[in-house]
């Protein structure tokens, strides 16, 4: 179980995740600096710590819609937040997979912040109201990346194979 | 069975026979584009052979581009450094298609591409922008991926685990009035099928409008498509294609064309009649926030910007300077106008468009993304407004989250620039 510690509407696009000014900077250790950094206060919280790794983020429908810059993934893995959104925009949602961000995908959801939300592989139950949620599985295509422990691994495990074949 | 385009090409790519949507495939790819952020793609790629014993190598040299846009001339001594790893990587590698910041072969990726001829149809085109959708215009299956999976495609000449998307027929008849173009028609569309509605999907363009349509435009509706969530973006190539890739791309040789079959599967029809289609407008801060200009007219605007991928090409400048030739840039505006790379900025400048923009009071910057993504110049102030021919009006995108931008055609952005408000083109500028 984990508290929702931010609440957004539809979509939310990657500048508002990871502002462009901030790009230059590319290394997953040094950009979660910059996570909402348009969002003082949220930004300030997660900078201080006080929010613990597995809170929850909830927004709408397209979450993460824009640039294909992958720093909006890895800002938010670096604070381990974990998304619910109604649906994501395709390259951020990639990009997550890739990275081993978890993003849930849960149409309809309802949660306000300081809720407490339990998520299962099919269901999402906000605790605080009792209400419940269907999840999306993920498709199997992406399941085999994040059970690699994500993109790097599977690629390196290709590569590995690639080499000892020939 | 009839296949679509990126059935097609997906389908061979992957060496199958055939594909449909909702199938996994492999496919190979045939370029891979980067820009500044394939620093992030190398790191990524070195860590992809980290604890091995394999030497990372890059799949092949011939099949990697990588075009310095993003930051140029570098802002910072962080890109600065970012975009010197890059040299030397690409002399490392030996990557050929390498387009640092110069005045004569430099420029926006996504105006490289296409007139340096490496894009060809039924090619499989990678690149770490989401605006990568461009290509599609030469007929091409293109799409944006993160750097990690470009690092994987560097490492593997595919990419892994594609899902076959599914295609939405746009289906375009009419002929445009005078100062309405391919902008106001993605733009419209955008509106009409929401941020989300391609989202996962292909855009396949057709009808009469299109097949007339010069690829300059083609580019504009493909590299907007991801504006509507879109995988990619693709007009089935035909002679137009042939003609740009020969005429403007200097290809020679063979250029086979891929099109879709008759009795293809799409998830949808949508029927767009352009002919009496008002100049378009997205208002702050979503992308399919459109209306007609009559219903956002005489907006106040402080900064008027054209170029882009989207809208730096040619025949945008040649509307822009008709508009402006003999006039003034409104004393209370600003205008920033930046073609998408050398070759047109030196072609601007033969025909006389540079010295219109300059006499009227615009300033002319060199190629690149400039003040699209609010990097490194162009940014607004609290409270001030753009008007601008590039492709998102998120909220923050031109640098400052306390301001607000609208998107237009090049003929809107430049009579606005005129009257210092958004002005109809159609309407008392000559």
């Amino acid at each position: 179980m984990a508290r929702v510690v931010l609440k957004l509407g539809d979509d939310i696009s990657t500048d508002v995740i990871y502002p462009g000014r901030y790009m230059a900077t590319v290394l997953p250790t040094e950009t979660p600096e910059f996570a909402f950094a348009d969002n003082a206060e949220f930004n300030a919280r997660l900078k201080s710590n006080e929010i613990p790794a597995g809170s929850i983020v909830v927004a709408g429908k397209n979450f993460g819609c824009g640039s294909s810059r992958e720093q909006a993934v890895s800002t938010l893995k670096g604070h381990e937040l974990v998304i619910v959104a109604e649906s994501f925009a395709r390259i951020f949602f990639q990009n997550s997979i890739n990275l081993g961000l978890r993003t849930v995908i849960c149409p309809g959801v309802e949660a306000s912040e300081g809720d407490e939300l339990e998520i299962s592989s099919d269901e999402l139950t906000n605790t605080t109201t009792g209400a419940k949620f269907r999840v999306e599985p993920l498709p199997k295509a992406r399941r085999a990346i994040i059970d690699a422990g994500g993109l790097i691994s599977y690629t390196r495990q290709r590569v590995i194979e690639r080499t000892t074949r020939s | 069975m009839g296949r679509t385009v990126a059935e097609k090409i997906l389908a061979r790519a992957s060496g199958l026979a055939e594909a449909g949507a909702g199938d996994v495939v492999e496919p190979k790819v045939d370029l891979a584009m980067s820009h500044e952020n394939g620093a992030l793609v190398l790191n990524q790629f070195l860590e992809v052979y980290k604890g091995t014993t394999v030497t990372p190598r890059i799949w092949d040299r011939s099949k990697v581009a990588i075009i310095f846009d993003h930051r140029v001339p570098a802002e910072s001594p962080k890109t600065a450094t970012n975009q010197k790893k890059i040299r030397e990587f690409v002399v490392a590698q030996r990557i050929a298609k390498f387009h640092d910041i110069r005045g004569d072969v430099g420029g926006i990726c996504h105006q490289i591409l296409p007139e340096s001829g490496y894009v060809r149809p039924g090619y499989v085109v990678v690149g770490t922008d989401s605006h990568t959708t461009s290509h599609g215009a030469l007929g091409a299956f293109a799409f944006g991926i993160g750097a990690t999976e470009m690092a994987s495609v560097w490492a593997l000449g595919t990419v892994l685990n594609v899902e076959v998307p599914r295609t939405i027929k746009v289906n375009v008849r009419g002929k445009f009035r005078k100062f309405v173009g391919p902008k106001d028609l993605i733009l419209h569309l955008i509106g009409r099928i929401t941020a989300q509605g391609a989202n996962f999907k292909v855009l396949e363009f057709h009808g009469p409008t299109i097949q007339t349509m010069a690829t300059s435009g083609r580019l504009v509706i493909c590299n907007m498509s991801v504006e509507a969530g879109a995988t990619a973006g693709i007009v089935p190539s035909d002679q137009e294609t042939i003609r740009y890739l020969r005429e403007e791309a200097g290809v020679k040789g063979k250029i086979a064309l891929v099109t879709p079959d008759p009795d293809a599967t799409y998830d949808q029809t949508i029927e767009i009649d352009v002919s009496a289609l008002e100049p378009q407008i997205a208002c702050p801060h979503t992308v399919d926030n459109v209306k007609a200009i009559s219903s956002v007219k005489g907006t106040r605007i402080n900064q008027v910007v054209i170029g882009s991928c989207t809208n730096g090409r040619l025949d945008d400048l040649e509307v822009a300077a008709g508009i402006l030739r003999g006039k003034k840039v409104g004393k209370n505006t600003r205008m920033l106008i930046f073609p998408a790379s050398g070759r047109i900025y030196a072609q601007a400048l033969a025909r006389g468009y540079i010295g219109t923009f300059m006499k009227a009071g615009a300033v002319v910057m060199n190629p690149g993304c400039g003040p699209c993504l609010g990097i490194h110049e162009g940014a607004l102030g609290n409270g001030e407004v753009a008007l601008s021919t590039t492709n998102r009006n998120f909220k923050g995108r031109m640098g400052n989250p306390n301001s607000e931008v609208y998107l237009c055609s090049p003929a809107v952005a430049a009579a606005s620039a005129i009257k210092g408000v958004i002005a109809d083109p159609r309407k008392g500028v000559r």
